[in-house]
C-alpha cells in the first residue's frame, strides 16, 4: 500500500480515537467498530491457521495439510487428536439448545485442567520462591566483619514488610490489638508500594503517548 | 500442490505477514460485518479454535515439548528433586481440606470484614432505582486463569442480587471462552434466584480478543450506556486505568479487584473500593458465607501463618549465621531453606 495512504489512515484513525478525550462521537464509534471487528477478525484467523491447522489438522490430515504446514510432510496421523477435536467440537454444541448441556463437559474439562495445572505453578511462584526471598539476614556484615547500614536496612524493611503486607491478608481472624496494628502498618507497606509501581507506570505510559505523536508527527511533515 | 493459494511475500518484509489470500478475504469480509456489531458469530467460531487449542495443548504436551518428553524419559513418573514441593503441597491442600470438613461439620467460621463488599447491594439497588444497566468487566485473561474463575464466581453472587433487583447487568468478554461460562453462571444465577424470565444472552457478549479494542469497545459502552455502577473483577493489564477513568467521568459507583499488582494503583486512584490481590479470591466466600469456601479461606490463612512463620524462622537463622559464622547454625539454616528450593 502506498505509504503516504497509510499515514493519512493511521493518523486519521489516531485522531478519531483520541476525539474521545473531547466526547463520544461519530468518528469515535467509527473507529472503535473498525477496531473491533478487524482485530475479532484477525485473531480469529490467526488463530485458525496458527492453532488450529497446526496443532490440529496438522497432526490428524498430515498428508492433506502437507502444503501448508511444514513439519506434516511424511508424518503419520496422530490419533490422539481426535480428544481435543471432540472436546472442541462439544463447545459448539452451545449454538443447538437441545446439546447445549455437553459443553459443560468441555467447560469443566478447561476450568478443573486450569486450576490443576496453574497450583503446583503458583506453589511454586507465589509462595515457595516467595518465602525462600525473604529468608534473609537482617545484619549484614561485609568481609572484615563491619556492619552495612543501607544493606541491613533494606532486609529490615523487606522481612517486616513481608509480614506485615501477609497479616493484612488474614481473613479469618479479625484486625484487633497487636494484629490489627501489623495488618494497618501492611496496608501502608501496600499503599507505598502502588504509589511507587503508579508513578513508574505513568512514565512507560508517557512512552506510548510519544509514539503516537511521532506518528502524527509524520503525517503533518508528510503535509508541510 | 498447495491447498490454500498463498500471497506472494515481498523480498523486505518478514515471513509473518504472509497470510493466505483467503484469510485475508475472511478478514476483510469480518471487517465490514463487525460494523453492524455482529461479532457473536466470531465467538462461535472463536470459541471451537480455543477449546480446540486448549485440548490440543494439554493431549499434545509430552508429544510436542522436548524438555518434558526428556524429563519424563529421564526422573519416571516422580521427580525426587521437587519432594519438598509436595510436601509443601499436602501441608498446605491438607489445612484447606482439614478446615473445609470442619465447616462443613458446622464449626462457625470468622470472616473479617472486607470494605467494598458490603456496598455491592447498595450499588446494584442504586442501578435499579435510577433504571441504569450494571456492567461487569471479568478481566481480560481466559479460563486457565484463577481470577477469571474467582471472577465468575463474583459473577454469580452478583447475578443473583441483580436477578431479585430487576435491574440489567452487562457483560462485555474478550474471551470467548469466558463468555460462555459467564452466560453459564449468570443463567444459574438468574433460575436460583427464581428470575429465569428476567435472563437476557446477548447482554453476555464477546467484544475482541485485541486489549486495546476491547477496552475501546468497554469505553464506548460506558458512555453510552452509564451504568450506575462498574464492576472491574479479574486479570487486568495496561488498559485498567483506561476502563476506570471512563467510568468514574460518567459518576458510576465502581468496585474494582484483580490480583495484578501493577494495576492494582490506578483501581485505587480511580475506584470507589477495590479488593486488593487475594481479597478478590476472597470474596466469593465473604459474599456467600458457604462454610466450605469459608473453611478454604480458613486454611488459606494457616498456609500464610507456615509462610509466616518460615519466614522469622529462616530470617533468624540467616542473621545468626551472619552474625557467628557458626557452622551449625549454617547447617539448620541450609536445612530449612531446603524446604523451599
Amino acid at each position: 500500500m502506498d505509504v503516504t495512504l497509510m499515514l493519512w489512515i493511521d493518523a486519521a484513525l489516531t485522531l478519531m480515537i483520541l476525539s474521545f478525550l473531547y466526547r463520544d462521537n461519530p468518528f469515535y464509534k467509527f473507529a472503535e467498530h473498525l477496531f473491533v471487528g478487524v482485530s475479532a477478525a484477525y485473531l480469529m484467523a490467526v488463530g485458525f491457521w496458527d492453532h488450529l491447522v497446526p496443532n490440529l489438522l496438522g497432526k490428524l490430515f498430515p498428508a492433506l495439510m502437507s502444503g501448508v504446514v511444514p513439519g506434516a510432510v511424511g508424518r503419520s496421523p496422530d490419533y490422539y487428536y481426535i480428544i481435543p477435536a471432540v472436546f472442541g467440537l462439544l463447545l459448539l454444541t452451545r449454538l443447538v439448545d437441545r446439546w447445549a448441556w455437553l459443553s459443560r463437559w468441555a467447560l469443566a474439562f478447561i476450568v478443573g485442567g486450569a486450576a490443576g495445572f496453574n497450583l503446583p505453578r503458583f506453589l511454586d511462584s507465589d509462595f515457595i520462591i516467595q518465602v525462600q526471598s525473604t529468608m534473609i539476614p537482617l545484619v549484614v556484615l561485609d568481609a572484615s566483619g563491619n556492619l552495612i547500614w543501607g544493606a541491613s536496612f533494606s532486609h529490615i524493611v523487606l522481612v517486616l514488610g513481608v509480614i506485615c503486607g501477609l497479616v493484612y491478608f488474614f481473613f479469618s481472624v479479625e484486625h484487633k490489638g497487636v494484629l490489627g496494628h501489623v495488618s494497618r502498618a501492611g496496608i501502608w507497606v501496600l499503599m507505598v508500594t502502588f504509589g511507587a509501581a503508579f508513578g513508574y507506570t505513568v512514565m512507560a505510559r508517557i512512552s506510548l503517548l510519544t509514539g503516537r505523536m511521532e506518528a502524527l508527527g509524520a503525517w503533518l511533515g508528510s503535509i508541510f | 500442490m498447495r491447498l490454500f493459494p498463498t500471497t506472494r511475500i515481498p523480498r523486505d518484509l518478514p515471513s509473518s505477514y504472509a497470510r493466505p489470500r483467503a484469510v485475508l478475504a475472511v478478514s476483510a469480509f469480518a471487517a465490514i460485518f463487525s460494523l453492524h456489531r455482529a461479532v457473536s458469530a466470531f465467538a462461535a467460531v472463536s470459541i471451537l479454535l480455543r477449546g480446540v487449542f486448549a485440548f490440543a495443548a494439554v493431549f499434545a504436551l509430552p508429544h510436542a515439548d522436548p524438555v518434558f518428553a526428556q524429563a519424563a524419559s529421564e526422573s519416571g513418573w516422580f521427580n525426587t528433586d521437587r519432594t519438598q514441593a509436595l510436601v509443601l503441597g499436602i501441608i498446605l491442600t491438607g489445612a484447606i481440606l482439614l478446615y473445609v470438613v470442619l465447616a462443613s461439620a458446622g464449626r462457625p467460621l470468622f470472616i473479617r470484614k472486607i470494605a467494598g463488599l458490603d456496598t455491592v447491594e447498595e450499588a446494584v439497588g442504586r442501578a435499579t432505582e435510577m433504571g441504569k444497566p450494571i456492567l461487569y468487566v471479568p478481566g481480560l485473561n481466559d479460563m486457565d486463569e484463577v481470577q477469571t474463575i474467582a471472577s465468575m464466581n463474583l459473577l454469580g453472587h452478583l447475578a443473583t442480587i441483580i436477578a431479585g433487583y430487576d435491574s440489567r447487568l452487562h457483560v462485555p468478554v474478550r474471551k470467548s471462552l469466558v463468555m460462555s461460562v459467564a452466560r453459564e453462571t449468570v443463567q444459574q444465577s438468574y433460575l436460583s434466584a427464581g428470575r429465569p424470565d428476567a435472563y437476557q444472552e446477548d447482554d453476555i457478549h464477546y467484544v475482541s480478543d485485541a486489549q486495546f479494542a476491547y477496552a475501546a469497545a468497554v469505553d464506548g459502552i460506558i458512555v453510552r450506556e452509564k451504568p450506575a455502577a462498574c464492576f472491574y473483577l479479574g486479570g487486568f493489564y495496561a488498559e485498567s486505568l483506561i476502563l476506570a477513568e471512563t467510568g468514574n467521568s460518567i459518576g458510576a459507583i465502581q468496585i474494582a479487584g484483580t490480583a495484578r499488582p501493577p494495576q492494582l494503583p490506578f483501581f485505587v486512584a480511580a475506584c470507589d473500593y477495590t479488593l486488593i490481590g487475594e481479597e478478590l479470591f476472597a470474596a466469593s466466600a465473604y459474599l456467600s458465607k458457604e462454610p466450605r469456601m469459608l473453611g478454604s479461606l480458613k486454611g488459606q490463612d494457616a498456609g500464610k501463618g507456615i509462610a509466616i512463620v518460615f519466614i522469622l524462622v529462616g530470617s533468624a537463622l540467616a542473621t545468626l549465621e551472619s552474625i557467628t559464622g557458626s557452622e551449625t547454625v549454617r547447617e539448620v539454616s541450609e536445612i530449612v531453606l531446603w524446604l523451599f528450593r
